[in-house]
């Protein structure tokens, strides 16, 4: 569909997309580290929310700034940053999650020229009353401050309208998503893998304009399934090679489902209307499935995690996660137990920058799913 | 026995830290008290050692450190199984050692002790790091025990006063937390008493630590590691008040009697991020075969770093922010001026660094604080990549090597 033609190009090139798009706009550009940047305050805000990635490049200058015991994510962008190669950027927003994140953030503030640099500093826990207090009280102000950074102030109404337009975003990739679930032929993970790219980097807008007929579209073309193959549930910590999602569809299998914050969960969960939006957007952050650096109760990761198996009825569940991250890390073991008591197989890839050219992926992957 | 080496028994014997053997005997009594705590009908907390353990102590609960813990596995050399076996669960062996060590003993109860007394409750207050939060998370599964967060945002650049508010909120739950699983109503008035005892014992270390400013140094960081102990675990009692005083009157009898920590003190060293446990003593003899005394560190002083926010007549709400505004909880510039202003407090005329791959939020930052130092204090600085529990994570020829270069930087730059 040509949708993804246009998504497969600008995942491509999101540096392109945004230089692009400055041009065009005269607008600015905010650069994310993650998925609790709420994305309603920047649209609102009249900017383009610009979630960055690692590096493709070789890591040369972060290595003067960051131990090589810190995750690729983490190098990759400050790399990314020191080359003036985020040069697009008029700012950058750093929500607390990890450790790692939070010391990428003093770093980044100490020794890059990105523009403006904001500090959201989010609650670790995620269950209490008191933090969702918080939370409300940290989005109110970050929205003044981001008004006042960009000279233009942000409205009551900018913000409901904002609003509507995530969650229209939302409501139409979760509509893919659970199309994928039931029909898996429908859409392969590299086109969905593209999609959310771009959904991350695109003007929301004309995001939006293509995203719905997609969904439409697919829902029409694909009523009912023919997949006999397996069916697989991937999660854990960052990723954004689709060749990954090549791999494991190569071998006759679809990923029918993913828990990744550069997948499905950055679109899950709706703002519910609410007089407060503020305390809306907080509220959407502590009902979804949290990233693994927050606490949402000690087995609630795992608890969605069989949830999601059951209920798209995966085969196994293959995680990835990048080397040296701490909340994985913790998580992995009891997850994994979780899962194995409700048997469901799951494995273990830890990539360190990108897949191995040697093959070792592609040989791991299909011995997981001959053995499914 | 020659005179000579009756010369050189009586020297060991006069330059010895006398107070060393008391604190043996309080660690021992207070794991005893610790293990035996069912017994006797009290109730064991797990706590972060950066966590407020004064309404704890307030409430008659007896606090554990699983770090304090973690350290006498790394001392005694124990850590590489321990971690091991942590791997063989499923534990990545790039997670911290201590959380490692920490939660493969508690299945075995292994370690120097035997394991530590099983907890009643979790108290996990993530100041010092992220880390604790997922580590204590895989506690609370295991023991099946109420768990408590104190969530303490990072204070990059400030202090909002919505922060501010938030950790009120949550000292208010804490109480909370506490008179339900103790059973009883909260006491202020013992709490009052807590807070003054917590104060009076930080200000005695302070002043213990602030007595490497004489040259020759009456101690060492080394000793300071040791010594650090009971400002970790006894903070808010009487005994830790009492050991401080006298350890204090000892290290100003050195000073007047001039015994120092090093015989011949030539050069004054600083230290950053945890100690390499299985390794204090080599490191130590290394330094101080350089005539190097290391006269300060970040991490013993960091029970200390937030006295200016405490409030001795209101102790109880000036902990917010005393918690809050701890040394690692700090932006990576603020933890630079922090590490110059100790280089010219203690005149040190080097910093060695110790890249903890353990300890992300103590360690990420250092090679811009390295940067700092060496541009606006003038003094050379070493960064040595190792880990306080797990030496297969330490190379000691490399790191020889490393200290020999370093120190003929040090003598150069003199
Ligand atoms: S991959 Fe893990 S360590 Fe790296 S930024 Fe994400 S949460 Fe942090
Ligand atoms: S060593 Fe560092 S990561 Fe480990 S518990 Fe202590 S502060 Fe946290």
């Amino acid at each position: 569909m040509e949708q993804f033609t246009r998504f497969h190009e600008v995942a491509a090139d999101a540096a392109g997309y945004a230089r692009q798009w400055k041009e065009r706009t005269r607008g600015r550009v905010v650069a994310t580290l993650c998925s609790y940047a709420p994305e309603e305050i920047l649209l609102a805000a009249n900017v383009l929310g610009f979630r960055i990635l690692g590096t493709e490049s070789p890591i040369i200058l972060a290595d003067a700034h960051l131990q090589s015991y810190s995750c690729t994510l983490v190098r990759g962008a400050l790399e990314e940053a020191l080359a003036g190669r985020l040069d697009y950027i008029d700012g950058v927003v750093f929500p607390h999650t990890c450790d790692s994140i939070q010391r990428l953030s003093d770093i980044w503030r100490m020794n890059v020229k990105t523009g403006f640099h904001m500090d959201l500093v989010l609650p670790a826990d995620l269950t209490t009353q008191a933090s969702l207090d918080y939370m409300t009280a940290i989005m109110e102000t970050f929205a003044q401050d981001l008004g006042e950074k960009l000279g233009t102030g942000i409205s009551r109404e900018d913000l409901g309208a904002a609003v509507l337009t995530c969650n229209q975003i939302r409501s139409a990739v979760m509509r893919i998503h659970a199309l994928r679930n039931k029909v898996p032929e429908a859409i392969s993970g590299t086109d969905l893998h593209a999609m959310v790219r771009a959904g991350m980097v695109m003007d929301r807008n004309e995001f939006l304009s293509l995203v719905t007929p997609l969904a439409d579209a697919l829902e029409a073309e694909y009523p009912t399934s023919q997949f006999h193959g397996k069916r697989i549930l991937v999660a854990g910590g960052l990723c954004n090679m689709p060749d990954l999602f090549d791999v494991i569809e190569q071998t006759g299998s679809r990923v029918v489902m993913d828990d990744l914050c550069t997948g499905s969960r950055f679109f899950q969960g709706l703002i519910e209307p609410d007089s407060d939006l503020f305390r809306a957007i907080a509220h959407r952050y502590q009902s979804r499935i949290v990233c693994p650096a927050k606490h949402s109760g000690i087995r609630a990761r795992g608890e969605a995690l069989v949830r999601m198996a059951k209920e798209s009825r995966a085969d196994g569940v293959m995680f990835f996660c990048l080397k040296f991250c701490d909340p994985f890390g913790f998580d992995y073991p009891y997850i994994k137990e979780m899962l194995d008591e409700n048997q469901v197989p799951s494995m273990l890839y830890e990539l360190e920058d990108s897949l191995a050219a040697d093959g070792q992926f592609e040989t791991r992957c299909q011995a997981f799913i001959e053995m499914l | 026995m020659s005179t000579k080496e009756n010369a050189r028994d009586g020297e060991k014997e006069r330059t010895k830290i006398r107070c060393v053997k008391t604190m043996k005997d309080i660690m021992t009594t207070y794991y005893i008290d610790a293990k035996t705590a069912k017994e006797n009908g009290k109730k064991v907390a797990w706590i972060t050692s950066g966590g407020p353990v004064e309404p704890l102590i307030a409430m008659d609960v007896i606090p554990v450190y699983p770090e304090n813990h973690g350290a006498m596995i790394g001392a005694t050399k124990m850590g590489d199984d321990l971690c091991a076996k942590a791997e063989d669960m499923g534990y990545s062996r790039d997670l911290c050692s201590y959380a490692r060590a920490d939660i493969a003993c508690a299945t075995i109860n292994g370690g120097p002790i035997g394991g530590l007394p099983r907890p009643d409750m979790l108290v996990c207050c993530n100041n010092i790091c992220g880390t604790v939060l997922k580590w204590y998370e895989v506690q609370a599964r295991y023991f099946n025990v109420p768990l408590f967060i104190l969530d303490t945002p990072i204070t990059h650049t400030d202090y909002s006063k919505a922060q501010h508010r938030y950790v009120a909120d949550q000292f208010k739950n804490y109480l909370k937390f506490l008179e339900a699983h103790c059973g009883k109503p909260f006491d202020f008035d013992r709490m009052e008493e807590v807070g003054r005892l917590s104060l009076k014992g930080q200000k005695l270390w302070q002043a213990v630590l602030d007595t490497t400013m004489n040259s020759p140094a009456p101690m060492s960081a080394f000793d300071a590691f040791f010594h650090l102990a009971l400002i970790v675990t006894l903070r808010g009692t009487q005994i830790a008040v009492d050991y401080y005083q006298a350890l204090l009157d000892e290290m100003n009898e050195r000073v007047s009697l001039s015994i120092s920590a090093v015989p011949r003190e030539e050069i004054r060293l600083m230290w950053d991020n945890l100690p390499v446990w299985y390794r204090t003593k080599w490191l130590s003899d290394t330094f101080a075969g350089h005539n190097a005394c290391l006269v300060a560190d970040t991490y013993t002083s960091a029970w200390c770093s937030s006295l200016r926010y405490l409030d001795e007549n209101d102790f109880f709400n000036s902990m917010v922010e005393g918690y809050s505004r701890i040394y690692l909880n700090t932006g990576v510039d603020a933890m630079a001026e922090e590490v110059l202003t100790m280089v010219a407090r203690y005149k040190a005329d080097g910093l060695v660094m110790h890249s903890n791959r353990s300890c992300k939020p103590y360690s990420l930052g250092q090679y811009d604080i390295q940067r700092i130092v060496q541009e606006r204090a003038g003094i050379p600085v070493l960064v040595m990549e190792a880990d306080m529990c797990d030496s297969r994570n330490f190379s000691e020829s490399q790191i020889q090597t490393r200290i020999e270069a370093f120190m003929e930087l040090v003598r150069a730059s003199l």
